[in-house]
């Protein structure tokens, strides 16, 4: 049997460092695509023609009902069979943010429903345009009702960056399988990793704590 | 007089909603600096007249004009917003429920409409904030958020949110009906407030002495038609048609 040695991770902090950018590269991304695209895909589920609001459910459906691995294959080694070939970080971005967006919007839509109508009327009143009662009272409202579920979310997306390592990014878990293969220390490695998630996670849920208890009393 | 038209003017509104009807054929004028209030039973259509105003009920049939402009124009898409929203700007609405944005503070909720409107700057539109804030005598509450009011010091901001546009003519639609019985008093010296400054105001009320204090007509309606108007000494203490005696039977009592 053989022990842990931890030391053994020393001179692969850099390697390991590298990971831990790539992941926070796709993961801080990938949230604000995924948000934004949500809310307009939120709102073209509620409020746009048939024409425009199907094929979004449609594309919902496709994306809820595969997983998020075999859509990073599609879009990074699938397009290339027609043509388009994207680069990795940017077939990694689209794929995690499509993928989380589709989430996200069922969470916004939810969330708008349930704003009193009344503040429609409240903003209407006054002449703000449909535009401009959305975007500044509707969906503020919106996002602050569902911060819980959403933070749910971006943790959720968090972990599963690590996905993009099948299609050849280096990120956290890719570098470590990297190291792992020249060091032959799986368990020294991975945990250093797991616990680097942790971490992330950690600053990631009293972000959000702080954002809820700030929001908590605009309400 | 320069300008003799009506500050607003509703011609035979008509609104069905389904089978049923509840603006039957409904004319109103309004002179500028006139204050009407109407009073009525509950589902006799006073709301929907009200809203229909300012387009927030569409009308089946009928015109409704402000200051020489038509409201209800038969306009379609983006010409339809645009009228609308510019015509909404002329138009103070003040609701039972408030609505006031939560998410806001009371600074905010007030210049939202002029920043975003009107373009003001960010100083004048706090100018413009603290002035009306002070005539509903909240100036202090300038960076509070309305979950931290009071039923009647929410439904100053709103008054107060609706003065910031400078409108033509602001609506109440019970505007006290949500208010504990001892906040009603600072709503009402508010609206009497905005009476001795001329506003042109409709108020649909169920107290009757405030209508009878502040109004210069008194519109009564019942099932989707006026029944009986006139000065609210006539309405209130003589009136003619047997449906309005009534129901001042029923709510005299009560206020
Ligand atoms: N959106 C709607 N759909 C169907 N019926 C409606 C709608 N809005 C109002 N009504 C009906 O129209 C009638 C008139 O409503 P309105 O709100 O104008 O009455 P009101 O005089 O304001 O009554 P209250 O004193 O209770 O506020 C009522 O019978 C009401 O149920
Ligand atoms: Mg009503």
């Amino acid at each position: 049997m053989q022990s842990l040695d931890l030391s053994i991770v020393t001179p692969y902090s850099e390697m390991l460092a590298m990971g831990l950018w790539w992941t926070l590269i796709m993961f801080v991304t990938s949230s604000v695509v995924s948000l934004l695209a949500g809310i307009a895909f939120a709102l073209i589920v509620l409020y746009a023609p048939k024409v425009v609001a199907l094929p979004v459910r449609f594309m919902t459906w496709l994306l809820m009902g595969t997983p998020l691995l075999l859509q990073l294959y599609v879009i990074y080694y699938g397009l290339v069979q027609v043509g388009i070939d994207i680069p990795a970080p940017v077939a990694g971005i689209i794929g995690l943010s499509l993928h989380f967006a589709v989430y996200n919007a069922d969470v916004i839509r939810a969330g708008v429903v349930s704003v009193d109508p009344g503040q429609i009327e409240g903003a209407r009143s006054i002449g703000l345009s449909r535009g401009q009662t959305q975007c500044y009272v509707i969906v503020p409202q919106a996002l602050r009702r569902t911060l819980a579920p959403l933070g749910n979310n971006l943790i959720v997306l968090l972990k599963d960056t690590s996905l993009v390592s099948m299609i050849g990014i280096a990120e956290l878990v890719y570098s470590a399988q990297l190291a792992v293969s020249e060091t032959y220390s799986p368990f020294e490695f991975y945990l250093t990793v797991a616990v680097i998630y942790y971490a992330a996670n950690l600053v990631l849920e009293a972000g959000l704590h702080l954002l809820e208890k700030k929001v908590e009393m605009s309400r | 007089m320069i300008n003799n038209t009506y500050m607003v003017e509703v011609k035979g509104a008509r609104k069905a909603y389904g089978a049923l009807e509840v603006l039957k054929g409904i004319d109103l004028c309004v002179a500028r600096g006139q204050i009407i209030a109407i009073i009525g039973p509950s589902g006799s259509g006073k709301s929907t007249l009200l809203r229909s105003i300012n387009h927030l009920e569409v009308l089946n049939d009928g015109e409704v004009w402000l200051d020489g402009e038509q409201v209800n124009r038969p306009l379609k898409g983006r010409a339809y917003e645009q009228h609308i929203n510019a015509v909404r700007q002329q138009m103070g609405m003040v609701f039972q429920h408030f609505n006031l944005f939560p998410h806001l503070t009371v600074y905010e909720n007030i210049a939202l409409g002029p920043l975003k409107l009107k373009g003001l700057t960010k100083k004048a539109a706090r100018e413009l904030a603290l002035e009306y804030l002070a005539k509903v005598g909240l100036a202090d509450k300038f960076d509070e958020y309305p979950s931290r009011l009071s039923g009647g010091q929410k439904q100053r901001v709103a008054i107060a949110r609706a003065l910031a546009m400078q409108p033509k003519v602001m609506l109440f639609d019970e505007a006290t009906s949500a208010l504990d019985p001892e906040l009603v008093e600072e709503v009402n010296l508010v609206m009497k407030q905005l009476a001795a400054e001329n506003m042109t105001m409709l108020i649909v009320t169920h107290e009757m002495r405030f209508a009878g204090e502040v109004a210069d007509r008194i519109i009564f309606m019942d099932g989707g038609v006026v029944v009986e108007e006139g000065a609210p000494g006539e309405i209130l203490q003589n009136p003619v048609q047997e449906r309005t005696r009534s129901f001042l039977k029923k709510h005299l009592h009560n206020s």
